[in-house]
């Protein structure tokens, strides 16, 4: 048996990495700060044969998910990826995936929007596509996108679902981090090859994505309600036979962190999760009974998880880097909310905004956050 | 000669009862297609007429496996689908002949919202036909102006008649060096036939642009479509023509306009058959803007000659 390799390798090469071992056959891509270094790297692999796929340099991101989504209809296994603007500018698109039922699995590194410009990490890029009907990982390591990603593809060609996996950008994508790399026979075992059920293909002459009445309609759209919360145990699933295979585990659709018996709860993604850990201990050291509670999958969110894995009457500090226009605060906060919500009603839930725009994030100004919330009675 | 409308293949691809308007173009010339692609074929459709008429799911009128993909995403939607064919292929999940790869779009697909797609294919050289049937103006949503509107041709949204000349989009795409680029029109359906077929049999990306009149927007009786083609050539309002690898030749009987044999028939004829030059016709400046019409028409026939006599 082989063993696995382990590197040095930065987020975005991870992601690459990621694409060849999962034996992808079409990337178009197009170049966004700080996503580019993915396509370069994939664009390289397909050009020194390491990756047998097509690289499709195509003039913008509407058309990147344009090709992805009509590559993936025809059979193949498709990735591209993107960040902010890119992102947004796919929007319609994301739409056409998700209602076109196609298994597209996309990197998105997270970074604020214009206007005015950042080129540095919020999540207001891939919380505004919330209701494309995608799901979406977030991912607090380089490792953790590596697996994510091939756990993706196990996933959503499954349900027939596309997938984005989220990380920050530069703390995550450009960060030199560890990464194993298991043998590819245990990633061919655990991601078969993609077998559609159906493609477009002459032999079966066929309308895909064609006009219909509302009888037509809205079961589609119901049936795609359903599948993204159907898709939970799936995620699961996928994690667990992961780990059997590879060692390998980040959580399933939550990741926790000395949570059992806290009485005061971090609530947060991405990069900040992380760094997190660190403030938990400051706050246990200080005699506060802290823990973390990360999602990694928030779309669809799972509500049931987190319900069932925090503790009683815990005070519950959400974290958000994104903006909830409209509402005090940011949405994973509204999220919550809403789970907990005539559920749990030893919950008190207290969130702030913080990480705009790239902000920085230590430990000790998260800990500062976090007490002087305790003391907020707002 | 180009192959005679006797001799065309038995296959249909339009299959009978369809939404299409009564002496619909695009249908026609879609039929025509359809004998020259056979069913080998996976057909890509943006928002347009030939969506509104190929029947609503999940009944369908065309005899292909059928996309309907965003509105500016034809060039690239393509591109992801040939590639994905080629690389299928090339890793043995898919045998025998690949299908054909063709796009089958509007001029607002075309000329407007889906340039910028469609441009980086042909930069790309991805290998698929890209059909654009060109009525002129945004036919399906009630007649707006387009980039293909010519000059003085009332629209909804240029109530006045349009002010400025449409864009030469075959000639645009000439210019992006790809291995084959032709015009045709429905009332000649072998060199339509035989143009699609040549395309077929060439690798890369081939632009192949139908003018379609249309009797709804362009306000003539619904079973003059084949004579308002034919009156459209004639008059050098359209021209007929191909280039293999950047080589331009002119088909009859454009050729015989370009290489002065035989002199355009004025255009009022031609513009007076419709009624979207109505209002411009009866108006006090009706001689000036005719002339204009005229010059647009001139301007390009003499464009054409001396550009296809550039051959490097």
């Amino acid at each position: 048996m082989k063993a696995a390799q382990v590197i040095m390798e930065t987020g975005n090469q991870a992601a690459a990495l990621a694409v060849k071992y999962a034996r992808v056959d079409v990337v178009p891509g197009y170049p966004i700060t700080p996503q580019t270094s993915i396509m370069e790297a994939i664009a390289a692999m397909v050009e020194r044969g390491e990756l047998h796929a097509r690289f499709i340099p195509v003039e913008g991101e509407h058309s990147a998910m344009a090709a992805a989504v009509a590559a993936s209809a025809a059979g193949a296994r498709v990735f591209t990826a993107t960040s902010a603007n890119g992102l947004l500018y796919m929007h319609e698109v994301l739409h056409m995936a998700a209602g076109g039922r196609l298994p597209v699995v996309m990197v998105n590194v997270n970074r604020g929007i214009f206007a005015p410009w950042t080129l540095w990490a919020d999540h207001q890029d891939s919380f505004s596509q919330r209701d494309t009907g995608w799901m979406q990982f977030h991912c607090s390591s380089n490792q953790e996108v590596f697996n994510t990603i091939l756990q993706a593809y196990r996933v959503a060609e499954q349900i027939n679902i596309p997938i984005m996996v989220n990380y920050d950008g530069f703390a995550v994508s450009h960060c030199l981090m560890p990464l194993t790399l298991p043998p590819q026979e245990d990633i061919d075992r655990f991601l078969p090859p993609y077998e559609p059920e159906w493609r477009l293909d002459p032999a079966h002459p066929s309308s895909f994505s064609n006009v219909t009445n509302a009888p037509e309609y809205a079961p589609f759209r119901q049936m795609l309600s359903e599948d993204i919360l159907a898709a939970i145990p799936l995620v699961k699933q996928a994690a667990r036979e992961y780990q059997e295979i590879t060692g390998m585990w980040d959580g399933d659709t939550i990741d926790t962190y000395r949570l059992e018996d806290a009485e005061v709860v971090a609530f947060a993604i991405n990069s900040m999760a992380a760094e997190l850990r660190l403030t938990i201990d400051t706050l246990r050291d200080q005699g506060i009974k802290a823990g973390l509670l990360r999602p990694r999958l928030v779309v669809p969110f799972p509500a049931e998880d987190i319900i069932a894995a925090l503790p009683p009457n815990a005070q519950v500090m959400v974290l958000d880097r994104n903006y909830n226009f409209g509402h005090p605060g940011g949405i994973l906060a509204a999220e919550l909310k809403s789970a907990l919500f005539g559920r749990r009603n030893d919950i008190t839930v207290k969130n702030r905004v913080m990480g705009i725009g790239g902000l920085d994030l230590s430990h000790r100004f998260m800990a500062a956050e976090i007490l002087a919330m305790m003391e907020d009675n707002a | 000669m180009a192959t005679s409308i006797k001799n065309l293949p038995d296959n249909e691809q339009v299959l009978s009862g369809n939404g299409a308007c009564g002496g619909c173009p695009a249908t026609m010339a879609l039929r025509m297609v359809g004998k020259a692609l056979g069913p080998n074929a996976i057909m890509l459709l943006t928002p347009s007429c030939s969506v509104a008429s190929m029947g609503m799911t999940p009944k369908l009128g065309y005899n292909w496996p059928c996309i309907n993909v965003c509105f500016a995403t034809a060039g690239s939607s393509a591109s992801g689908i040939t590639h994905a064919l080629e690389i299928m292929q090339e890793k043995g999940r898919l045998k025998g002949e690949l299908p054909t790869v063709f796009c089958w779009v509007g001029d607002g697909g075309t000329y407007d919202i889906g340039f910028q797609a469609l441009s980086a294919a042909a930069e790309r050289n991805d290998n698929m036909i890209f059909f654009c049937y060109n009525n002129e103006a945004y036919s399906n949503t009630g007649v707006q102006r387009s980039g293909a509107t010519p000059r003085g041709s009332f629209t909804t949204t240029t109530p006045r008649g349009k002010r400025q000349p449409k864009k030469n989009m075959a000639l645009l795409m000439l210019e992006h060096h790809i291995p084959y680029v032709a015009t045709a029109t429905v009332a000649y359906p072998g060199d339509l036939y035989d143009k699609v077929v040549k395309a077929k049999s060439i690798e890369g990306l081939k632009y192949i642009e139908i003018l379609a009149p249309c009797y709804l927007g362009w306000q003539f009786d619904m079973p003059e479509t084949v004579q308002m083609s034919r009156m459209a050539v004639r008059c050098g309002a359209w021209l007929l023509w191909e280039a293999e690898n950047g080589k331009i030749t002119f088909n009859n009987p454009t050729s015989a306009i370009i290489s002065g044999k035989k002199a355009p028939e004025p255009v009022n004829d031609y513009l007076f058959k419709q009624g979207r030059f109505k209002r411009l016709l009866q108006g006090p400046d009706a001689d000036e803007r005719i002339a204009e019409i005229q010059g647009d028409i001139d301007r390009e026939i003499a464009f054409m000659r001396e550009r296809a006599k550039i051959v490097i």
